[in-house]
């Protein structure tokens, strides 16, 4: 492709700081491969480029994280906090991610194409978490604003605490955190699902048949008189 | 902060390697613990009806022909095998663990015993793994199973009796990542009971406890349930047996475990840039184990 820039980063010759500089360095459009990543945490954090990174194997904790841009592939499984605080861009895991995925993400798309662990989306503040498979306990924890999509099942506590963000579930949930509650499907809520399935890829969620789980707002306000006793 | 890690062999081609790969396993975890380092290798390597009894020397150059010759004689003519390993050493002997902890203490009290059983060994002390690893030859070590442990103390002190694993019963070893809030409670209620303990750190008291159920007919996975029940605190821990490897998370789940595993082996530990290094490891299927959930791999 014209315009585009190759490159190939190992972790094998690399160290994690001298990666991201590089990455940091490349012209917006670039193509880039992270070849042996080798469970390195904090891999391809804080870039602006529009670039399109892929790091070819498993990875720590961090990827991806505080990015405003890049498009950003994970060809293996992921450590804690897959795109935290990411702004803008996307982030695709192939394999499982540990806990708090794309924790307080405040834009951007991160998919996971496996499951993810407890936590997912925990201080959830914009864009859109897609997880093909389970999420772990506490997923979705005070989250803000933005949409978890969980194709899978949610473990325990799903939406504890939850502000105004919106999690959909394909499959079961084990329970709902306190405050958070099952509302209606609207056609609002299928056309946001029938959208964020299209751009995750996931074949197997169907809009219309999704859980929506939202905040019952009744913590959103402080009752000086609750449990009053005298 | 802790590290721990676990290996357990399905392919016996990779037996003799066991070492050579637990080590780098260790090293990485290095950055989680560097206060102390401690390692249980599983190998069937004694005949039938032998034990080996994993022993840690009071001072360097100790008199381990003395302390032998001692334990010949206070057992009756028992022929007994001395293996060196760095400072310390391996005694095997036909004298059963019934009766063998008690012996060994009677000869000097002053050498302890890290561990016990038909398959387990266990070398520990205060140092990074690199070090620590090199000083016992633990990267020559064949066997079928190890787990480890790379130490950044919390709740006692720096010395090689605080260093994990803990192994309080036959072939049982225990490593934990993570701190009990109840442990002196627990501790008073098992002493209350004539359970006797090596130390004052939080992780013993889970491993005399879970030593003490499984005495009383519990299996392993019982035994983590009552774990469960009976300790309040955070814990990952990670569990060996004669047969048998165990992780459990506490319900929060906030110290981390990776487990990956391949037709040829389970592998976990804190952190997946531990398991890097493990042949094949990029093919294997790797996920974080959920929270109260036991997990159990049988060798």
């Amino acid at each position: 492709m014209a315009g585009v820039t190759a490159v190939e980063l190992s972790c094998a010759e690399l160290p994690v700081r001298e990666v991201n500089a590089a990455l940091r360095g490349l012209p917006d459009g670039s193509v880039v491969r992270i070849a042996e990543p080798r469970g390195r945490h904090n891999l391809a954090v804080g870039l602006t480029g529009r670039l399109d990174i892929t790091i070819a194997g498993n990875a720590g904790y961090y990827v991806a994280g505080l990015c405003d841009g890049p498009d950003v592939t994970v060809e293996g499984f992921v450590g804690w906090s897959v795109g935290e605080n990411l702004m803008s861009g996307t982030v695709r895991v192939h394999g499982n991610a540990s806990e708090c995925a794309g924790a307080s993400a405040r834009g951007g798309l991160i998919v996971i194409d496996g499951d993810a662990s407890s936590r997912a989306g925990i201080s959830l503040k914009g864009g859109a978490i897609a997880i093909a498979g389970d999420t772990g306990h506490m997923s979705g924890f005070m989250a803000q604003a933005g949409i978890i999509l969980i194709g899978g099942d949610a473990a325990d506590s799903l939406g504890d605490s939850l502000y105004e963000a919106v999690i959909y579930v394909g499959g079961k949930i084990r329970s709902l955190g306190a405050d958070a509650r099952v509302e209606e499907l609207g056609t609002d809520d299928v056309r946001r699902v029938r959208e964020l399935v299209l751009a995750a890829g996931f074949g197997h969620v169907s809009a219309e048949d999704v859980t929506k789980v939202a905040s019952a707002k009744n913590l959103y306000n402080f009752d000086a008189l609750k449990d009053q006793k005298y | 902060m802790c590290g721990i890690a676990g290996l357990q062999l399905k392919n016996p081609g990779l037996y003799p390697r066991l070492g050579e790969l637990v080590v780098p396993m260790l090293d990485v975890l290095a950055s989680r613990g560097p206060d102390s380092t401690g390692v249980a290798v599983y190998r069937h390597d004694v005949p039938p009806g032998e034990q080996k009894y994993s022993l840690c020397a009071p001072t360097p150059g100790y008199d381990w022909a003395g302390y032998v010759s001692a334990l010949e004689a206070a057992a009756g003519v028992v022929p007994v095998e001395f293996r060196p390993q760095g400072r310390d050493g391996v005694i095997v002997t036909s004298i059963g663990p019934e009766r063998g902890p008690e012996l060994l203490a009677g000869i000097d009290p002053s050498v302890r015993l890290f561990g016990y059983g038909t398959a387990i060994e266990v070398y520990k002390d205060v140092g990074p793994a690199a070090e620590v690893c090199a000083r016992y030859g633990v990267e020559g070590m064949g066997g079928y199973q190890a787990i480890g442990h790379t130490r950044m103390a919390t709740e006692s002190a720096v010395t090689t009796e605080h260093s994990h694993p803990f192994a309080v019963s036959p072939d049982l070893a225990l490593v934990h990542n993570g701190s009990f809030s109840n442990y002196a409670s627990v501790r008073r209620r098992l002493a209350a009971n004539g359970v006797r303990f090596d130390t004052d750190n939080d992780s013993e008291v889970a491993a005399r406890y879970i030593a003490r159920e499984m005495a009383a007919g519990a299996d392993l996975t019982d035994a983590l349930r009552g774990v469960m029940k009976v300790f309040d605190g955070f814990f990952t821990l990670l569990v060996a047996a004669e047969q048998s490897l165990a992780i459990v998370r506490d319900s929060f789940a906030c110290k981390p475990m990776v487990v990956a595993e391949t037709a040829d082996y389970v592998a976990v530990a804190s952190e997946y840039v531990a398991l890097a290094d493990l042949p094949g490891v990029d093919k294997a299927d790797v996920f974080e184990p959920m929270p109260e959930e036991i997990y159990t791999w049988q060798a």
